[in-house]
């Protein structure tokens, strides 16, 4: 019986950062990982014959300083050079193209006013940095190293200038709605930079909570948060960042389910000693890391029994359901949106802020949008041997989608939700439904059973002010340490959350070899 | 139809002894428990505080919650619940515990009944039905019922209590231990007796169905008669408690789930109640946090205080020195106590103070001049009061 120092449990992305950092330092490492390919919500999987596709479709929140840490590129991972524009459509305008700091398609009000939008948030964001590749302080602990991180947080926000600092502070807490209201005209252009405030979150424009906080932790990442897809695309990080692992000397296991976290108690108390598989096979190390979203982790695999009563109702109380579902099309040639001349950009379909907001509305009672807003990738344009020669993958991100709605998904809720969709492509990209040769959709319950992620969320937990910062995914376990001795997270459901961004798997590598 | 009553929610609820407890209440003394009326005294406090020490008086736990713990997890969630280790807890056996949050802050104490294998009853002094849910999150095969108002329950303490349930019929009670626990026929229905009790004294517990309630009081009265039976109130029960030195909610704690200031509740080592957490156990709600304070050691700690004179120094501040230029602590209760003829209190004192002198400014009265003065304190190791008669088994017939 071999022994590692330390089990990840999980190979999305943040579990194989995780897990190669730690090898990297030296440690034995083993990842577990209950699926049988690796990357989580973002493995690719073939969804039709001969066309595949991945759950996160591109790059925003990545940081640089990452994918040379971690050096990807030795394994064939490489940030593109330039972004995806940003394609804002509605039914009888022209369309709106968004790049980092020009836009056009819009009045020059509008367009002159996105230059300083951009600027003030880009200050922002650079402000904001340090709270993302760090560990949050402990409520009411004083450990000098605590205090230097709040005081060094401190200090990036004071350096921002007295006049920046208040208008951050200003802004915020902001709904989407307000902030973009504050700069712009144009319904579609608000609508569309609305967006990623607000995806994977339960928000719409007018949510007040977290949804600049969110855009701001996007934008920390490589290109500003402009959305990003190299050649080899989403598969391509999944697979450099195995080969880094191995490279490292990490083991991972496929198809191999943790069933349990294996505690030991005794006089002194209770610690974690390795895992059980759902085979039965009990695995040993001194440290596990679980990249498991907080309600399976604590739920199922530690169990409350061994934890405390108040700790366990507030991962109870975590709120984990999504309200994103996927949609992938298997298409038999290049789809025509209208006005459109190469659909190589990220196309948003969400007319006005009202229309999100209308959508929300109906998954907020409980039921699928009536009128589904998305948005839409087509990513065999980028990486061709994701469909067959001249085929393509159509990529959606809908919104919003409920992850139980009452009674259930029967199959004539999921029909629906098919044709509804259809519907809105159809409007916009005349002629698609003949080229569909396949289609998956994955709703939020989809997500959760086949990619073992509790509510299908995109985050793993909702990101609200109450579930982030030290706060995350609740305090006592916000500085990926937990109340179980030699128990860690590492997965989106830590500080700071979700994306591809891999700061929850690297702050935690470097927490558990503090 | 009567007129409707416009405060009917509001009316307290009369306990399954009430129509035998009123007409005693000469004093109409009433005050009110969990939503019961419920006696402050029925005659005169000092007089029920004497047949509680010299012959015997019940003491109406109707009001008292009682919640039953059903099922093969019902162990592994009262023991990850309180702090003590009730694997050792014997069917028919009764056991003192606590509970805390999980910063190790006391939610309340109370007693744990093992009336079976998978069987439990927990009582204790306020409502904490939504903690035994919380604390049941992730043990499926239990049931938790609340109880309370199922069990007409009565306390019979005093060394007469057993001369006046064997008069009854009872005499087999003889064979019960402190902490013990007995079902006898009684009326053709079942009497659940457990020799507990909140006085220090001998006494019993008695636990019957409410219908019984009536016949039950008419027997223990009727076997009595001789035996200076009388019914007691919360006074002379807070007098009777305090001379055994146990705790009281409100006075020596407040309950951690109501406690509005940071760290103004307590933890059981600043209640000297460490011997009721078995650190042996790997794991129970707020371990981690008491360790770590018993590492520290705690900052201040309850204590027994024999105080020079006779002025009952409830609510005094204590200082380390005659001059009271140092405050140390503060009397969260005290008394003149009849039976021990000393000037008693529980106090909460500084605990690197501990080894120096205490005083108290005691604060007093005589006909409507109000006086203070500084008498000496000092900390006592046993109970104020403890007698042989009230292990002893069988116990004597007084
Ligand atoms: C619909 C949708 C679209 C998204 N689109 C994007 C996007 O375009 N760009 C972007 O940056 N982000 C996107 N995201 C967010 C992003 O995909 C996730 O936040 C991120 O992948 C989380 O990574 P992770 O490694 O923390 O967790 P995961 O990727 O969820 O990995 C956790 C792993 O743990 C495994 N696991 C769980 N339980 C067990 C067990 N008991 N035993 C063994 N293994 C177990 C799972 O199988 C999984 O592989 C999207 C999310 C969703 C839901």
């Amino acid at each position: 019986m071999s022994t590692y120092d330390t089990i990840v449990i999980g190979a999305g992305h943040n579990g194989l950062i995780c897990a190669t950092l730690l090898a990297k330092a030296g440690q034995r490492v083993l990842v577990l990982e209950a699926s049988d390919s690796q990357g989580g919500l973002a493995a690719s999987r073939e969804f039709h014959p001969g066309f595949h596709a991945s759950v996160a479709q591109s790059f925003y929140a990545l940081p640089a300083n990452l994918i040379k840490d971690l050096d990807l590129a030795k394994h064939g991972f490489e940030l593109a050079d330039s972004c995806l524009h940003t394609i804002a459509l509605s039914p009888d305008e022209a369309p709106i193209i968004i790049g980092d700091e020009s836009v056009s398609g819009v009045s020059a009000d509008d367009a002159s006013a996105y230059q300083t939008y951009r600027r003030q948030l880009k200050t922002f964001s650079a402000a904001l940095a340090p709270f993302w590749e760090k560990t949050m302080p402990g409520i009411g602990g004083n450990s000098l190293k605590e205090l230097l991180t709040f005081a060094h947080m401190g200090l990036k926000l004071r350096m921002l200038g007295k006049d920046d600092m208040l208008e951050f502070l200003r802004v915020a807490s902001l709904p989407m709605r307000d902030l973009v209201d504050e700069h712009f005209k144009s319904e579609a252009l608000k609508a569309a930079l609305c967006w990623d405030g607000i995806v994977g979150s339960k928000l719409a424009p007018r949510s007040p909570n977290q949804a600049v906080l969110t855009l701001l932790n996007r934008m920390a990442g490589a290109h500003a948060g402009q959305h990003s897809l190299p050649a080899g695309g989403v598969a391509a990080f999944v697979s450099a960042l195995g080969a880094a692992a191995q490279a490292a000397g990490v083991e991972i296991r496929l198809g191999t389910a943790v069933k349990q976290v294996l505690i030991e108690g005794d006089e002194d108390g209770q610690r974690c000693r390795g895992v059980v598989l759902t085979s039965g096979e009990t695995v040993n190390a001194a440290k596990v890391v679980s990249s498991a979203d907080p309600k399976t982790t604590f739920l199922k695999l530690v169990g409350t029994p061994y934890l405390e009563i108040e700790f366990s109702n507030r991962i109870r109380r975590l709120r984990c359901d999504g309200f994103v579902a996927k949609l992938h099309l298997a298409l038999k040639g290049r789809p025509q949106f209208t006005g459109v001349s190469t659909p190589d950009g990220r196309i948003i379909l969400a007319p006005s802020m009202d229309a999100i907001e209308f959508a929300f509305d109906d998954a907020k009672y409980g039921d699928s949008s009536e009128h589904p807003v998305m948005e839409i990738l087509i990513p065999s344009l980028h990486q061709p041997d994701l469909a067959p020669a001249g085929q393509h993958v159509l990529s959606a991100q809908v919104m919003y989608v409920p992850a139980h709605p009452e009674g259930g998904w029967t199959e004539e809720r999921r029909q629906a939700l098919r044709e509804k969709l259809m519907a809105v492509l159809e409007r916009y990209a005349p002629g698609i439904g003949e080229l569909t040769l396949g289609m998956e959709l994955l709703t939020p319950a989809d997500l959760e059973t086949q990619y073992h992620v509790s509510g299908g969320h995109w985050h793993h937990a909702e990101p609200a002010i109450d579930q982030l910062l030290m706060m995350r995914p609740t305090y006592e376990a916000a500085q990926y340490r937990t109340p179980i001795e030699g128990l860690y997270l590492c997965g989106a459901g830590a500080h700071p959350g979700g994306d591809l961004s891999g700061n929850p798997g690297r702050n935690a590598a470097r927490e558990i070899l503090a | 139809m009567p007129p409707s009553d416009p405060y009917a929610g509001e009316r307290l609820k009369h306990s399954h002894f009430h129509e035998r407890q009123a007409p005693m209440n000469l004093r109409d003394a009433w005050s009110s428990w969990n939503g019961f009326k419920f006696a402050d005294y029925y005659y005169d406090e000092t007089y029920e505080y004497f047949c509680i020490r010299n012959t015997c008086g019940t003491y109406d736990i109707c009001p008292m919650q009682k919640y039953m713990i059903e099922g093969p997890d019902a162990l592994a969630m009262l023991n990850r619940m309180v702090t003590r280790d009730l694997r050792k807890l014997g069917v028919n056996r009764v056991t003192y515990v606590c509970w805390c949050t999980d910063s190790g802050r006391m939610i309340d104490d109370g007693t744990i009944f093992r009336l079976g294998e998978e069987r439990f009853m927990l009582t204790c002094g306020s409502p904490s039905l939504a903690w035994l849910r919380k604390s049941s999150l992730g043990f499926d095969e239990l049931s938790i019922t609340e109880y309370t108002e199922d069990f007409a329950a009565l306390s019979l303490q005093g060394p007469t209590s057993f001369a006046v349930l064997k008069r009854m019929g009872l005499e087999a009670v003889g064979e019960l231990k402190p902490f013990g626990i007995m079902h006898l026929p009684f009326n053709g229905s079942s009497l659940m007796i457990s020799r507990t009790g909140f006085t220090g004294d001998l006494g019993y517990e008695l636990w019957i169905e409410p219908s019984q309630a009536l016949p039950l009081w008419d027997a223990l009265y009727s076997a009595g008669e001789d035996y200076g039976i009388h019914p007691y109130g919360e006074a002379a029960t807070n007098m009777a408690r305090m001379e055994s030195a146990f705790i009281m909610p409100d006075m020596e704690f407040n309950e951690a789930l109501k406690t509005i200031n940071f760290e103004y509740d307590q933890t059981p080592l600043e209640l000297n109640l460490g011997w009721l957490v078995d650190f042996k156990k790997p794991h129970f709600n707020g371990r981690a946090a008491l360790l770590e304070q018993k590492k520290r050691g705690p900052k201040r700690m309850l204590v027994k205080l024999d105080i020079e004179g006779n002025k009952p120094a409830d609510g005094s501040i204590l200082y380390s020195n005659k001059r009271c230029s140092k405050e140390i602590g503060y009397v969260t209760s005290g008394m003149w106590s009849p039976a021990v003829k000393a000037n008693i209190a529980l106090a909460m004192v500084d605990t690197d103070a501990l080894q120096g002198e205490i005083w108290a400014e005691v604060y007093y009265e005589r006909e409507l001049r109000h006086r203070h003065k500084v008498a000496r304190c000092t900390p006592k190791d046993k109970p104020f009061w403890a007698p042989a008669r009230a292990r002893q088994t069988p116990p004597g017939d007084y």
